[in-house]
């Protein structure tokens, strides 16, 4: 199917800022579920507040736009009472991970099959570039102008040590490995997690001097490399181009981190059920 | 324009972008390995060197509008990514 067959045509143009990395994103997660050959009516997508959240509108699947914060226990509901069910879920990453940090970690620890896709942008966009658990040591925010003390979460650590079972990371910058993980983790069997590290050029590029959408995406070229990759430490000329770069933001790498098996929800709750019918 | 280049990607039927939807963010242009985009006076993409497309598609990936569209010539078969 073409690629407007997915999407709700009478909301568009979108209302994402000229190069959001949003919109990459959900051109990437089109094509993974073209690419899985999915029905329409066998995906649902639920989605919290901001402006990644707003995906769900634009998606011609079954959508709910729920709570700041809550689409993981909204979207828990829908996976217990209809398993055969697709259930995805985009979520920025203050919506995943300050407002929704406990419902994120919670449901990582139960396992439950959804795949949470964190697109962060490193900065709570639509309410004005306020600094979130992303965004990290010494960066610039409109609450932070002297820049930021907080130090930041690694979405792939915490979600790990959490108990998710498929954790995986990519850019906005690359695309087609972007929509292979997304994939991989809607195939997985248990809570998958792939955070896509996208670029907010209105608030998080003009705070940190980073330029528009192609110096953004650019710089995350730069700056990611694949797991284990050890080109960092022999090319110096690489890093003497970046070197505005912060040490510690030169080395993130992307790939697919964990990716295990583990008892699921849903089918641990069943068997449950299915013990308490028969009596035992 | 016309498909089935002599040069290029002889599958691509046409390069179409929706001026609706592009927001002209360049990023399209700025990452086009052939330079076949252009913005033009009202910031838009526009197609300036069709003949030079290969048909890699990361406009169309990358495109955060989703306003652009690579339809192949009808014998090649669905658009799809692996084409």
């Amino acid at each position: 199917m073409a690629l407007k067959n997915y999407i709700r045509e009478r909301f568009f143009p979108h209302f994402w800022c000229a190069g959001c990395g949003h919109g990459i994103v959900m051109n990437g997660l089109i094509r993974a579920i073209e690419k899985l050959g999915l029905s329409k009516n066998d995906v649902v997508m639920v989605s919290g507040i901001g402006c990644s959240s707003r995906i769900t509108g634009y998606l011609d699947f079954h959508t709910m736009h729920t709570l700041h914060g809550r689409a993981l226990a909204f979207a828990t509901g829908i996976k217990l009472s209809r398993q055969e069910l697709k259930v995805i879920v985009p979520m920025g990453d203050g919506d995943a991970l300050a407002i929704g940090g406990n419902h994120f970690i919670h449901a990582a620890r139960r396992n439950i099959d959804i795949t949470a896709i964190v697109m962060n942008n490193r900065i709570y966009g639509m309410t004005g570039g306020q600094y979130s658990p992303l965004s990290g040591y010494g960066t610039m925010a409109s609450t932070a102008p002297y820049s930021n003390i907080d130090q930041s979460f690694d979405v792939v650590e915490l979600a790990a040590a959490a108990g998710a079972t498929f954790v995986a990371r990519s850019t906005t910058y690359n695309v087609i490995e972007m929509a292979e993980m997304i994939q991989n983790a809607i195939l997985h069997k248990g809570f998958s997690v792939v955070e896509i590290m996208s670029q907010c050029p209105t608030y998080f590029g003009r705070r940190n001097k980073l330029g528009d959408a192609v110096d953004m995406l650019k710089y995350m070229n730069r700056t990611t490399t694949t797991i284990g990759s050890q080109w960092i430490d022999e090319d110096q000329e690489l890093i003497e181009i970046d070197s505005e770069a912060k040490e510690e933001q030169l080395k993130i790498e992307r790939g697919i981190f964990i990716r295990k098996e583990r008892p699921e929800y849903c089918a641990a709750y069943d068997e449950v059920i299915r013990r308490a019918k028969e009596g035992k | 324009m016309q498909g089935g280049l002599d040069k290029g990607n002889p599958k691509l039927r046409e390069l179409v972008i929706n001026r609706q939807w592009c927001k002209g963010c360049g990023v399209c242009v700025a990452f086009c390995p052939k330079h076949v985009l252009e913005l033009d006076d009202k910031e838009k993409a526009v197609v300036a060197r069709f003949e030079e497309c290969i048909c890699c598609r990361y406009c169309e990936l990358r495109c955060p509008d989703l306003a652009i569209e690579m339809p192949l010539l009808p014998q090649y078969g669905p658009n799809d990514l692996s084409a």
